[in-house]
């Protein structure tokens, strides 16, 4: 296609690359002579500078890894969490049997009586990587553990995002700023708590393959190269099998193009960066199991196909623009806008009948609870519950990217920056609605402040540079500034002593395409500026480290507390689920809330009824009231699922705040979304939830309590709860049908057994269970609640 | 109206004037497109002659008749003298290009072909 007659502003010169020496600059203060131009020594101090990039980079990706150690120091080298637990069990899997067996793997051993398709419902990506690392380390002869090659996968892919980080920012600015960015990303919170040695989940390699596709897409923007765009395609197959979030990536690149064309942008590169990558990433994305034709039958998808449409159109429009004179091109504009404007609306009505035709409009559950953040509290309670999707409060952004939070910068506008910018404030409307995608808004936060830094710092090393050099002023008038962040504002420009950089000594101002003059200050308030910047910067690490070692590496599975009479370290969960492995049978089935689920089949290898994976809301409903019911009740709906443990955790006796008497109130409510004869108002007291003498008989007879507090009294006399902190309110009862089996050291985690029915049944209740259920029904009657499905 | 019909039959007759001014390397490109374009538009019509399953194997047709046209078009792009950008590109350099990724296009459509 012929290059547009618009040409787009001449902002193509920003686009070649920066000179080494603002890797220099940024590095060290101190320079060379800038005298020194010949051949030779510009070769050398290149090389210099190359050198020296490669090794700050060794340094940064160093340093991303050994910051996230800090949970193997101070615990052990342990999987951390729920979801990890899965996917530690999945890669087990994967090394013993070899990749067919794991893309046909039936798991039997959850969701019982369901099972599980692990082939078509996981993200492979995670443990495809691991299985590889493990397979390639074993066959050098290097006998590391499956285990330890799960815990340490999340910090060597952080490294990698580090060195991704400077990739992409290089490309839209600098080598400089890409080095600042990598650093920053290195030690990010943010970033940090979903990385940290042990949390094997998917954000850990998805936010390397993320950055790295970003990367290739502003690459192949800026170089019009097809071999970038065929390797971005790849990169995003990896992001595809990695993470859910790859709708963000599919989602965000069209918006950037449409954004190209609106402002008048278009050139062939886009298209070249555009196109291959729509039409090979929705093949590879349909190639992966778990996504398979929702490529390209859910909504998510459909705003690319929609931009590349109408890119096609632009681009035949810019083409026949070329072809034809201009009075010609606007009497072919009038007849095709005649004729289009039918054909368009013709064809948006089908769509917009198709797509309002489906409940959903066509998005799923969970991207449709990002884009209205109160659906999923009104219709999916399950979305609702989980911690990690309620919104973020205003601390925790601080907590979370620290002083980021205050630095960006854009300048100069490219296609490159326009599509970190864009990035930003989408990611930023994203992590306001749940708080785990602050991860998404890390490495956009990260790359501008990065090019804010390095520029402010580009700034002040040139004015002290430049002040030390030259005496005489030959300058007057006001420059544009480099640098457009806040810190920026700290300096103190003064009219008098601002120079002219450069300009003076190399081609005169009519060869530069733009008025640039760089901004050069008085030698004091720059050394301040640079003061005042390195310290930021250092308190922006400490806080990080301290981020790191504090707040994000606790493993959850072994708890630890400090008091006057030392240390102490609750390790309750792996205590039960040892003494589940090593004292049932095989084949015995628990019952737990669904948070357990993942840990108990990884750990103690049974099978379980509800797990993370929450695909199916009726069975974790059925889990809920059998837990909110009286003990018989509970007891015939466990056994008509053929459990034979049941499992609760409880938190009362040590102070454990997320025991399941605090996530109870959940339970309710998504058993009683499916079961209307639970009502959460049957559990609460005039509105409060509360289980001291004061709770409802309901609350006080379900089996969540009597689990919970069975034989409580016994630990201190008053039955004094340290969670709810009041002594609670039936202390003196007995199980029917249920017996304990076993309970943790610090009364954590509590097992208990279901007993068998009765061999012979006594009194007016004869031989016939039909008569026994229905005297149980009439007695429901009597009592006017809802019809018990179960009876 | 005979404005109109006039006005059309310059438009098109000053296009196929412009058009006819190509090289013809660029033509032979804009013949492999629309033949590709074509026959994923035959094999559209065809699916709603006898339904759509095979999904799977519908889907990978079109899109690799969509694709290699789409690759054929940045082959043009890239080849085209008129274009500024590309001035220092070689030709070989594109054609290079055009295959790894028809390469690539063609892996995985056999993949997903079924």
């Amino acid at each position: 296609l012929k290059e547009t007659s618009a040409s787009p502003p001449p902002l193509l010169f920003l686009l070649s690359p920066h000179p080494p020496e603002l890797c220099f600059s940024a590095a060290m203060p101190q320079t060379q002579s800038s005298t020194a131009a010949s051949g030779g020594g510009g070769r050398l101090r290149d090389a210099f500078g190359g050198v020296l990039c490669a090794f700050t980079l060794l340094l940064i990706g160093l340093l991303a890894f050994s910051i996230r150690l800090f949970s193997v120091i101070k615990y052990e080298s342990v999987i951390h969490e729920f979801d990890p637990y899965f996917n530690y069990r999945v890669t087990q899997f994967l090394s013993k049997n070899g990749v067919y067996e794991f893309w046909n793997w039936f798991d039997d051993r959850t969701w019982y009586p369901l099972g599980r398709v692990i082939g078509g419902t996981v993200y492979p990506g995670l443990t495809l990587t691991a299985g590889t690392i493990w397979w390639l380390l074993n066959s050098l002869n290097i006998p590391l553990s499956v285990e330890t090659v799960c815990v340490f996968t999340a910090p060597i892919f952080s490294a990698n995002a580090s060195w991704a980080t400077y990739l992409l920012t290089k490309e839209a600015r600098g080598p400089g700023a890409g080095l600042m960015a990598a650093a920053i990303l290195a030690m990010v919170p943010s970033y940090i708590s979903r990385s940290v040695a042990g949390s094997y989940d998917n954000e850990a390699v998805a936010i390397f393959a993320l950055i790295f596709t970003f990367y290739l897409y502003v690459k192949t923007l800026n170089t019009g190269s097809l071999f970038y765009a065929a390797l971005n395609s790849l990169s995003y197959f990896y992001m595809v099998c990695s993470w859910g979030g790859y709708t963000f990536i599919i989602n965000l690149i069209p918006m950037h193009v449409l954004l190209c064309i609106v402002t008048g942008r278009y050139s062939s590169r886009l298209y070249i960066a555009y196109a291959p990558l729509i039409v090979l990433g929705t093949l590879l994305a349909a190639l992966v199991p778990v996504v398979g034709f929702n490529a390209v039958m859910t909504s998510e998808h459909f705003a690319s196909f929609l931009v590349f449409i109408i890119l096609h159109v632009v681009a035949m429009v810019y083409y026949i623009k070329g072809l034809l004179t201009p009075r010609l091109f606007k009497v072919a504009m009038t007849f095709v806008i005649t004729v289009g404007l039918a054909v368009c609306f013709a064809v948006a009505a089908v769509l917009i009948a198709l797509v309002a035709s489906s409940p959903t409009k066509g998005w799923s559950g969970r991207s449709l609870s990002l884009l209205d953040p109160t659906y999923a509290s009104k219709y999916i309670p399950i979305i609702a519950s989980v911690s990690e999707h309620q919104p973020p409060t205003w601390p925790s952004y601080f907590m979370d990217i620290n002083v980021l939070a205050f630095l960006s910068c854009f300048l100069p506008l490219s296609d490159a920056s326009s599509f970190l910018v864009l990035y930003l404030v989408t990611s930023v409307y994203f992590s306001g609605v749940m708080v785990r995608l602050m991860l998404v808004l890390a490495p956009a936060a990260c790359i501008l402040s990065g090019i804010a830094l390095s520029g402010a710092f580009s700034v002040l090393t040139r004015s002290m540079k430049f002040q030390r050099q030259t005496s005489e002023n030959a300058g007057d008038g006001s420059s544009n500034a480099l640098a457009n962040s806040e810190t920026a504002s700290k300096e103190k420009p003064s009219k008098k002593n601002r120079k002219r950089d450069k300009d003076s000594e190399g081609s005169s101002p009519a060869d530069h395409m733009t008025e640039e003059k760089l901004l050069v200050l008085p030698c004091g308030p720059a050394a301040v500026g640079i003061m005042l910047l390195i310290i930021l910067s250092g308190f922006y690490v400490i806080h990080c480290v301290w981020a790191a070692a504090e707040a994000y590496s606790a493993p959850s599975i072994v708890l630890t507390s400090r008091s006057h009479d030392g240390l102490h370290v609750f390790d309750d969960f792996r205590e039960a689920y040892g003494w589940m492995r090593h004292n049932t049978d095989v084949d015995d089935k628990v019952a737990s809330w669904w948070d357990y689920g993942y840990q108990t089949t990884a750990m103690a290898n049974r099978t379980v009824l509800v797990d993370n994976n929450t695909w199916n809301n009726t069975h974790i409903a059925t889990v809920g009231t059998a837990m909110a019911s009286p003990e018989k009740e509970a007891w015939e709906i466990f056994s008509s699922l053929d459990v034979k443990y049941v499992l609760v955790v409880f938190g009362g006796l040590i102070g454990y705040p997320s025991d399941d008497i605090n996530k109870f109130l959940w339970m309710v409510r998504i058993g009683g979304g499916v079961f209307p004869h639970i009502k959460e108002a049957d559990y609460l007291r005039d509105g409060n939830y509360c289980v001291d003498a004061h709770g409802t008989p309901t609350m006080l007879n379900s089996l969540m309590y009597k689990l919970c507090y069975y034989r409580f009294v016994e630990t201190d006399g008053k039955g004094f709860d340290r969670v709810r902190r009041y002594e609670i309110g039936k202390k003196h009862f007995k199980l029917t049908h249920f017996e304990e089996v076993f309970t943790t050291h610090h009364w954590m985690v509590r097992v208990y057994k279901l007993k068998p029915q009765k061999n012979r049944v006594r009194g007016k209740l004869k031989l016939k269970p039909a008569g026994r259920s229905s005297s149980k029904a009439n007695s429901m009657r009597k009592i006017g609640g809802k019809k018990n499905p179960w009876q | 109206m005979p404005r109109a019909t006039s006005d059309a039959r310059l438009l098109i007759q000053s296009l196929s004037k412009a058009y006819a001014a190509t090289p013809t390397n660029l033509k032979i490109i804009d013949m492999y497109v629309v033949f590709a374009v074509a026959t994923a538009l035959i094999q559209v019509g065809y699916m709603g002659l006898v339904g759509s399953f095979p999904f799977n194997s519908f889907l990978s047709g079109v899109l690799s008749c969509i694709g290699t046209a789409v690759l054929a078009v940045c082959l043009r792009i890239q080849v085209n003298k008129d274009n500024k950008e590309f001035k220092d590109l070689p030709p070989e350099r594109a054609f290079a290009d055009f295959v790894l990724c028809n390469l690539v296009l063609h892996l995985v459509i056999m993949n997903f072909l079924g």
